[in-house]
């Protein structure tokens, strides 16, 4: 089967600091992959890029490919990354709160999507919008809101509606839950996985909760300085990490079932283009070496690897 | 949506009352007595009071307000101290003349600010969208009645395609009447235009930052899409109250060009009112401004309510 998504050599810059760097990324058909890091480690960035919808100012280098989609998504035109967005790629952000046009009824948002790509013609777009309400578990009635009478968690369902209308590919959830209430995120996150699974889309889902990586996702790839430095399956990378900064953050969560203390990793993230050279986490890490100050090389495969000169489970450390 | 309502009228309603308090106070304190303009220094003060009594101005304060309240609702603006004539019937004419002055400079304003502020917004970091901001302001700084001046030079005086100055009604003669409107419309619309060209400007800058309008691209709409179907109906709340606020402007505007452009407007018949000390008829004039001014604003207010749903439930 062919990969939805192939990122490659995928690089962010706002004049001449570089915000993400070399980040090679593949998702597979139907496949859930998660990003994860701390925040400021370039993962919203990265997930713009590959809809190219990044700011103003900020240009993304390097190469986005879509299955089914025959030209390069990186630099393509707005006339053709118009007909891609919403689609083939669909993205759920972060803040359910602002995302919605606040003079607009629910139903016009929602078979807007539908109109828009001439997926269905205007009656039918009603029903389907409907349809869409069903499924992320809204009443009919929600069609002739507006958003400011829905809850955060109404909205975010709202959102995934949307997205999911025209039965993308590929669905992009920044950050999902984050903004909204604890008793409302299982229901949500148990939607996104839903929508996906009856649509075989495949999902790449960004969060910087790893409990959430560990039941939603398949895969994980783990950033940090606008830079990948470990990825591989989920079960293997939550249970024996080699880069040392997955180490850390995992010390820092709850998974870690061994150690009870509350740990973090020391230090913070640096601000953009603060980075150091070489490995970007040798100024927080315990492990740090001389040779660190060269960047690591990649050790392993592209979707199961990382880049660290000293990985953890190697001796007893 | 009710309360709403009933809490914008109660609004209208008071500041209407208060501001015909003021107006009719203001006029009150002035120096000057009517009796003693309409008879001249040289009157003997029993034929001033003589005539005051026949004004009704020896009666107390309160009541000649209530007097002039009363007709004002009826439509009756009483009778001039000076012409003896009665003010209605020619503060309604003038008032026709001024409105559709008024109302072509409008609408001017808003053809020009409309696409030239959304293109400033949409393309604020390139030549064009600074070169059309360079000419907005320029065109702030220019008075009305300079303006004007200007394209009666231009236009007049130079090229005679139009009218220097008159007015002929629309019902006598179309043509020329909308040939002697356009250059003092123009003088009128294009410096309101300027003006709010910077408003809708920001108003869309600010749309433009707004995450639903990311929420529709990320649907397939492109960029001037996106503006056009989420942005425009919430970029026109801000825009919409400064169109109130220059509403009034375009009044005070419309008296100096209804002058400079002789045209028989309310403004011509305020200035004349204070050059013949009509004290009477300058105070209606004041008050009929006041009013629209007033009406205007609680217009505005329900289109708020008819442009942003969110308004509706609070
Ligand atoms: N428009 C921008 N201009 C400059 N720097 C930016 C811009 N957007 C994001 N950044 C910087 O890029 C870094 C990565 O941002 P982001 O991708 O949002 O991180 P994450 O989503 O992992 O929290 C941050 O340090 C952020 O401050
Ligand atoms: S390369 Fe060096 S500094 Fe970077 S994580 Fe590995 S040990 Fe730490
Ligand atoms: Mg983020």
């Amino acid at each position: 089967m062919n990969d939805v998504l192939t990122v490659r050599g995928l690089s962010v810059t706002v004049r001449d600091t570089a915000l993400v760097s070399d980040v090679d990324l593949t998702v597979g058909a139907g496949e859930r992959v998660g990003l994860i890091g701390e925040s400021g480690s370039g993962k919203s960035l990265t997930a713009l890029s590959i809809l190219g919808l990044l700011p103003e100012d900020v240009r993304a280098g390097g190469s986005v490919r879509l299955d089914g989609v025959d030209h390069e998504l990186v630099g393509a035109d707005e006339r053709r990354m118009s007909r891609v967005r919403g689609r083939d790629i669909a993205m759920v952000f972060q803040e359910p709160m602002t995302a919605l046009n606040p003079t607009m009824r629910i139903g016009d948002q929602l078979a807007e999507a539908m109109l828009i790509h001439k997926t269905l013609a205007k009656p039918a777009a009603r029903t389907a919008a409907a349809d869409l309400l069903d499924r992320v578990q809204l009443p009919a009635e929600t069609l002739r809101a507006y958003p400011h009478q829905l809850s955060g968690g109404q909205r975010q369902r709202v959102v995934l509606a949307l997205a999911l209308a025209n039965d993308p590919a590929l669905l992009i959830c920044d950050e999902p839950t984050t903004a909204l209430d604890v008793t409302v995120q299982a229901l949500v996150l148990d939607l996104i996985v839903r929508g996906v699974v009856d649509r075989s889309s495949a999902l790449l889902f960004i969060t910087h909760d790893l409990a959430v990586v560990a039941t939603v996702c398949e895969r994980v790839l783990v950033m940090y300085g606008g830079r990948v430095v470990e990825a591989g399956p989920v079960a293997e990378v939550f249970t024996r990490p080699r880069h040392r900064y997955t180490e850390g953050l995992l010390a820092a969560s709850d998974l870690e079932t061994t150690s009870r203390r509350l740990t973090t990793i020391p230090g913070n993230v640096p601000p953009a283009g603060r980075f150091p050279s070489g490995c970007v986490f040798r100024t927080r890490c315990a492990h740090a070496t001389a040779l660190c100050e060269e960047t690591p090389p990649w050790t392993g495969s592209e979707t199961a690897g990382f880049a660290c000169h000293h990985p953890a489970g190697v001796g007893n450390d | 949506m009710i309360l709403r309502l009933i809490e914008r009228t109660g609004v209208f309603l008071v500041s209407l009352a208060v501001s015909s308090i003021l107006v009719f106070a203001f006029m009150a304190v002035l120096p000057g007595d009517p009796a003693r303009v309409a008879l001249g220094v040289n009157a003997s003060d029993e034929a001033v009071a003589e005539l005051r009594r026949q004004f009704g101005l020896d009666r107390p304060l309160p009541t000649q307000y209530f007097d002039w309240l009363g007709g004002l609702l009826h439509g009756d603006l009483g009778t001039s101290y000076v012409s003896k004539v009665a003010i209605g019937p020619q503060v309604f004419d003038r008032l026709q003349v001024t409105l559709w002055l008024v109302v072509a400079g409008m609408i001017i304003a808003l053809v020009v600010a409309a696409p030239a502020g959304t293109v400033m917004a949409a393309r604020h970091r390139k030549i064009s969208g600074l070169a059309l901001s360079a000419f907005s302001q320029a065109g702030v700084a220019v008075p009305a009645f300079l303006a004007g001046i200007l394209l009666i030079v231009v236009f007049a005086v130079r090229l005679g395609w139009l009218p220097a100055n008159g007015w002929t009604p629309p019902a006598q003669d179309p043509t020329m009447f909308l040939k002697q409107l356009i250059l003092p419309a123009l003088s009128l619309g294009l410096v309101q235009g300027a003006v709010l060209t910077r408003y809708v400007r920001s108003a869309v800058l600010d749309v433009l930052r707004e995450d639903y309008l990311r929420t529709a691209r990320a649907k397939g709409l492109r960029p001037f899409q996106a503006l056009w179907r989420h942005g425009l109906r919430n970029a026109a709340v801000p825009v919409v109250t400064v169109l109130g606020l220059q509403l009034a402007t375009l009044l005070i505007g419309a008296v100096v060009v209804e002058r400079v452009f002789v045209i028989p407007g309310l403004g011509s018949l305020l200035l004349d009112g204070v050059s013949n000390r009509d004290l009477l008829l300058v105070q209606d004039v004041v008050m009929v401004l006041v009013l629209a001014v007033l009406l205007v604003n609680f217009l505005v207010d329900l289109l708020y309510v008819a442009l942003d749903p969110r308004l509706r439930t609070a």
